[in-house]
């Protein structure tokens, strides 16, 4: 077993260029570079299905080719006989397992748990999987396993005259004022709806792991955004205590949401393992992706905005409807940006799910505030066509001067910064105000603006820092980098605290067996990290500060000092009167190999139920409005879109966002985050949708030939600025949540571009070409 | 385990020798045959290897026109001095073509012989129904997703649309395909559906494309090939044309006229209609378009696939229009 242990390199803690002012690389605001850049670039990296394992064995999944109804008859006689085959997995034979606890921490029903359907719901659901000493005689097999079916009606999407109206979601309901009243006699009303397709995670690394069993212990290879949460599911599904799983996801290629719970290919792996006593490799397929886990949910929202001649806001309807899945619940929550963006005196959001023939929908980059703000930034774009001002004049004029909903004064929100940052780095004054007046040859060209935000979601965390006898420092967490930067800013917080530069510290992630974590979603794992270890290395260094004050082996016991000052891996005395060491010259001389400290930022008084609830689902997780204040991260979007009159294709050629995630942990590591997302959203408005075959209720452009992401080609220099201030009512240190932010408002920002171009209005994303030609 | 022999071809005659056996397939760059096995499509008994063949590789370019060797790789051919001066189109038709790890990867031979995108055909074990891989069971594609399907040459057993780029600008400008002892002209090896979706290359087994000819012209030194797609790069044609052009010594009558489309066809499409409408007479802009409509005389759309019908003139005329621009 390999350690996964990253250190920075010698030269990347000098000072950066300009911008990062007087802050040193390698301290807590600094630029450093990614420490697992040259590990991933060089291929060093070992991600979760390349672990070569002693006595592997391989295992395909077998799935739906019908959407709706029930398997009659599962026939394995051929894949059994096929060469290599070592064990044909489908309901009859499949371990009884049981059901795990959920993400929520909602106790489970005490029925049993079985990954492989009986009852078909979805095309796509895995029905069998077989196991083969090679994955070519394993994929072999599995197209030989015969399936008959007794076939149902299925109800393909939202738009599927089957669907109905589904079920209201009461606890998303947000209403204050007489919203219907005000809008009706509003004097300008506008009412529109807005949709948002199926949308995928399309990670670079696809799904998959490698379980293996020795006695009752289990270890999986998986890629992981949450090792402590997979980890119990894994433990719950078998009824072993959850310290007899090991989840080990020291690199993850990506991730978007899709990569924070153990999903049923899980299970069937490791009951195969259980089953064979041998190690299980199963690779989800890129098509299997689209179904073996759910993306974005499809959407569709009306928003009516009234206001006065002046574009004031007066009251906000809202409506908002996502699809489920026909046994499962996701809610998309589509209010979430609608209800804290601008002022109203009246606003009512309300919600339903619709039960399709879908996997259950997922978790995508900023789920909920995404398609939200599509809705309300469009909206709000054409109220300002309506009443005739300019789209960032008209959202100044609605700004939301405390949390509309909560009613409480925001943390901090430098949106207005971020419009005025914005408006000057993209030019905006030079924008003229009608649809298709500005041009270039056969280009229409189009400046858009949109708003997005995302709450700061706050948990505890725990780390352990250690010093050892040579000086260098480990940080160990069972948390994870999946390309965010953690790796990075784990150890700029333990050089700043300790005192070391940045090179000396060795972060150690991805490995439950290190100290506990919650899930990296939601934007916070920076934020609780950072706090956690700066709390475990104070108290190294107080250990340590102690040790060299009052051990009577150190050299500066005889000083009496009550502390001393610990910089550049030395240790002086305050005013520099004493001796000066270094940190493992102080270890060596008081004959200590190692100190080491656990820190973490739960409550006092938490019990151990509490912490393993922490660390293991989302119930512990800090409201953003709880006490006194409401916390979000804010941005301003500034697009340029060229759109071929002739040939409806658009080009985004120009992007400028401005945005407040707080303090930056490290500056250049935020950029590329907040530009990822902007990137994700341009892919988002432009390109990317689910296409589902009516007849058949399955996506067919389910690969990434088919199912478009953006390419570097379509991706302008994007510039971003960073407007924030520290927080301290968001985090230990001062940030705000960074991954998220940067896609929320991208979309809308493309589409009133669009219409500023075009003069069209789409309101269904993604926006092609045959919708403008 | 499909388990399938392998064998390397040591020449041009063994090669062709060993594709005539019972279920052979050759592999040349392998970026359509190795994906289309994933898939379960392609279910090869022997595969036979003739990217070691000597001497196929080559590109030559004199007055009379060039000729290119099956195995030369497309990001070469895009790449070439005399292609780009004398067969701007072919350059440009290449180098817009998938991704630059396909094309350093990938043979014009196997480019030709790329197979369409139709989703239906791509995944046999959701849809049995296709009667481009097994005949007569029917058109799963009829009624389905049809957004990137042909509007131009279906028949009512397959709307399947062409997705090469290449071959677009091969027939504007009459290229001839070298399959050993024969040749045949490009537009004639390149078969209409019909009641034989199946059947889309005029090439025997045992006859492998060794070489393309494309004959110099005024019209192929002044082309261009327009692509028009969604995603700026790496995806293939909603519309593209191939268009190269020869004005009278007014450098403003049209001489001679080659207009061919892709992404909207069942083949690589020829729009003669348009030639016609436009030889003889001088470059205006709206004689262009007006022309550039009879591109789609007697499209059919299958719903979804509708806009291709507005779209393809159009990319026609902007490529007509821009050829003229240069005079
Ligand atoms: C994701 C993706 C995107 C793509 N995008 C585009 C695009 O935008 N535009 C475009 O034009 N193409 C595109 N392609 C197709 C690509 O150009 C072809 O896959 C490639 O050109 C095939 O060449 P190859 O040498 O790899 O052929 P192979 O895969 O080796 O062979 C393809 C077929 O041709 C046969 N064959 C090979 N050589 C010969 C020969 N000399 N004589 C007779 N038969 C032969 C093989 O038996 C096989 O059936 C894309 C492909 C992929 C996978
Ligand atoms: S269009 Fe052609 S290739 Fe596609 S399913 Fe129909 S017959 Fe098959």
């Amino acid at each position: 077993m390999t350690v996964h242990e990253l250190r920075t390199r010698p030269g990347d803690a000098k000072r950066g260029d300009a911008s990062d002012g007087a802050v040193l690389a390698d301290q807590v605001g600094g630029r450093l570079s990614r420490v697992d850049g040259p590990a991933k670039i060089t291929g060093a990296a070992k991600y979760a299905v390349e672990q070569q394992l002693e006595g592997l064995t391989y295992a395909v999944l077998v799935e739906s080719t019908i959407a709706a109804g029930r398997v009659q008859s599962i026939d394995t006689a051929a894949a059994e006989a096929a060469p290599g085959v070592l064990l044909v997995l489908t309901p009859d034979n499949f371990l009884p397992l049981r059901t795990a606890t959920d993400w929520l921490g909602t106790p489970p029903p005490a029925v049993a748990y079985c990954p492989l359907a009986r009852s078909i719901t979805f095309s796509g659901q895995h029905i069998a999987a077989v196991v083969a000493e090679s994955f070519e005689q394993a994929v072999a097999a599995a197209a030989l396993v015969k399936i008959a079916y007794d076939e149902a009606p299925a109800i393909v999407d939202l738009s599927d005259p089957k669907a109905g109206d589904g079920i209201a979601v009461d606890a998303m309901t947000k209403e204050w004022g007489e919203a219907e009243t005000a809008f009706a006699s509003a004097p300008v009303r506008i009412c529109n709806a807005y949709n948002t397709p199926r949308e995928y995670q399309a990670p670079m690394e696809p799904h998959g792991l490698i379980a293996k069993w020795q006695d009752d212990q289990l270890t999986v290879w998986e890629p992981s955004q949450w090792l402590d949460g997979m980890a119990r599911t894994y433990a719950e599904w078998f009824g072993v205590p959850f310290e007899n799983v090991r989840l080990v996801s020291p690199y993850i290629g990506g991730g978007f949401g899709s990569k924070a719970f153990a999903y049923g290919y899980g299970a069937v792996a490791a009951v195969a393992a259980k089953m064979l006593g041998r190690p299980v490799k199963l690779a989800v397929s890129r098509p299997q992706t689209f179904t073996a886990y759910g993306g974005r949910a499809a959407t569709r929202q009306t928003v009516a905005l009234g206001a006065n001649a002046e574009g004031q806001i007066q009251s906000i309807v809202h409506r908002g409807v996502n699809e489920t899945s026909v046994d499962g619940m996701w809610v998309e929550p589509l209010g979430s940006v609608t209800s804290v963006m601008y002022a109203t005196p009246n606003f009512s959001s309300r919600q339903n799910v619709v039960r399709v023939n879908t996997v259950v929908p997922g978790a995508l980059r900023a789920p909920g505030e995404n398609p939200s703000a599509f809705g309300i930034e469009s909206a709000i774009d054409e109220l300002a066509y309506e009443v005739g001002i300019d789209p960032l004049e008209i959202r100044l004029r609605n700004y939301a001067e405390q949390d509309p909903h909560a009613k409480k004064p925001w943390s901090t929100r430098q949106l207005r910064e971020a419009f005025a940052a914005g408006a000057e780095a993209f030019g905006w004054s030079k924008r003229t105000p009608q649809p298709r007046s500005m041009r270039d040859g056969n280009q229409l060209i189009g400046w858009g603006v949109a708003a997005g935000t995302y709450p700061v979601r706050r948990a505890y965390g725990e780390a352990v820092v250690r010093i050892l006898a040579d000086g260098s420092v480990e940080v160990e967490s069972s948390s994870i980098d999946m390309g965010q930067g953690t790796y990075t800013i784990l150890a700029q917080t333990a050089a700043e605290v300790l005192g070391v530069p940045a090179e000396n510290v060795i972060v150690k992630l991805g490995d439950s067996r290190y100290a506990r974590a919650g899930v990296t979603g939601g934007s916070r794992l920076a934020g609780v990290m950072t706090g956690a270890v700066h709390k475990a290395a104070s108290a190294a260094l107080d250990q340590l500060v102690g040790l060299a004050i009052s051990d009577p082996a150190s050299p500066f016991h005889t000083l009496q000092a009550n502390t001393l000052v610990v910089a550049n891996g030395r240790i002086s005395s305050p005013r520099g009167n004493g001796p000066e060491v270094s940190i493992a010259e102080l270890l060596s001389s008081v004959g200590r190999q190692h100190i080491e400290a656990k820190g973490d930022t739960m409550p006092a008084n938490s019990t151990v139920e509490d912490r393993y609830k922490n660390y293991t689902t989302i119930a512990m997780a800090l409201p953003h409005t709880e006490g006194d204040y409401s916390r979000h991260s804010w941005c301003a979007h500034f697009i340029e879109v060229r759109v071929d009159e002739d040939f409806g294709t658009v080009r985004v050629s120009r992007v400028v966002s401005a945005l407040d995630s707080g303090r930056l942990y490290n500056p250049k590591l935020a950029e590329s985050q907040w530009k990822g997302g902007i990137i994700m959203g341009i892919g988002q408005a432009l390109l990317e949708e689910g296409i589902v075959d009516r007849r058949h209720g399955r996506i067919v452009n389910n690969n990434l030939a088919d199912y478009l992401i953006a390419t570097n080609a379509d991706i302008p220099d994007i510039e971003v600025i960073s407007v924030g201030i520290p927080d301290p009512h968001s985090s230990v240190l001062g940030g705000k949540g960074v991954g998220e932010l940067g896609i929320v408002g991208v979309a809308p920002a493309i589409a009133n571009a669009v219409f500023h171009a075009t003069g069209k209005r789409v309101r269904d994303l993604p926006i092609t070409l045959e919708k403008l030609i | 385990m499909r388990d399938f022999s392998y064998l390397r071809a040591g020449s041009v005659d063994a090669a062709r020798e060993a594709a005539a056996l019972p279920g052979a397939m050759l592999l040349a760059g392998g970026t359509t045959l190795v994906d289309l096995a994933k898939c379960g499509v392609a279910e090869p008994e022997t595969v036979v290897d003739i990217t070691h063949l000597k001497g196929l590789d080559t590109i030559a370019v004199d007055d009379r026109g060039a000729t290119i060797g099956a195995l030369a790789r497309m990001s070469r051919v895009a790449d070439h001095a005399d292609i780009k001066s004398r067969f701007p189109a072919v350059s440009e038709a290449l180098w817009q073509a998938a991704s630059a790890q396909l094309r350093n990867m990938a043979t014009i031979g196997g480019n030709l012989m790329q197979r369409t995108r139709c989703p239906y055909f791509r995944d046999p074990a959701n849809f049995p129904a296709c009667n481009k891989r097994s005949p007569g069971s029917g058109c799963s594609a009829i009624g389905g997703v049809t957004r990137g399907h042909a509007v131009l040459g279906t028949s009512e057993a397959c709307i399947a649309t062409y997705p090469g780029d290449l071959a677009v600008a091969l027939v504007a400008f009459d290229a001839i395909l070298h399959l050993g002892d024969r040749q045949v002209a490009v537009d004639d090896f390149f078969l209409p559906p019909g009641s034989t979706p199946e059947r889309e290359h005029a090439i025997e087994p045992g006859e492998m494309i060794t070489a393309i000819g494309i004959p110099a012209s005024a019209a192929a030194r002044r082309s261009t090939y327009l692509k028009v797609r969604d995603r700026q790069s790496y995806e293939f044609a909603a519309a593209s044309a191939a268009v190269g052009i020869e004005f009278e010594a007014d450098g403003r009558t049209i001489r001679d006229l080659r207009v061919a489309l892709g992404g909207v066809a069942t083949k690589p499409w020829r729009a003669r209609a348009v030639e016609e409408a436009l030889k003889g007479k001088v470059l205006e802009p709206e004689v262009v378009r007006q022309a550039s409509l009879l591109a789609v005389e007697g499209a059919v759309d299958h719903g979804a696939n509708h806009y291709k019908i507005e779209l393809a003139p159009r990319v026609v005329a902007r490529a007509i229009l821009k050829m003229g621009e240069t005079a």
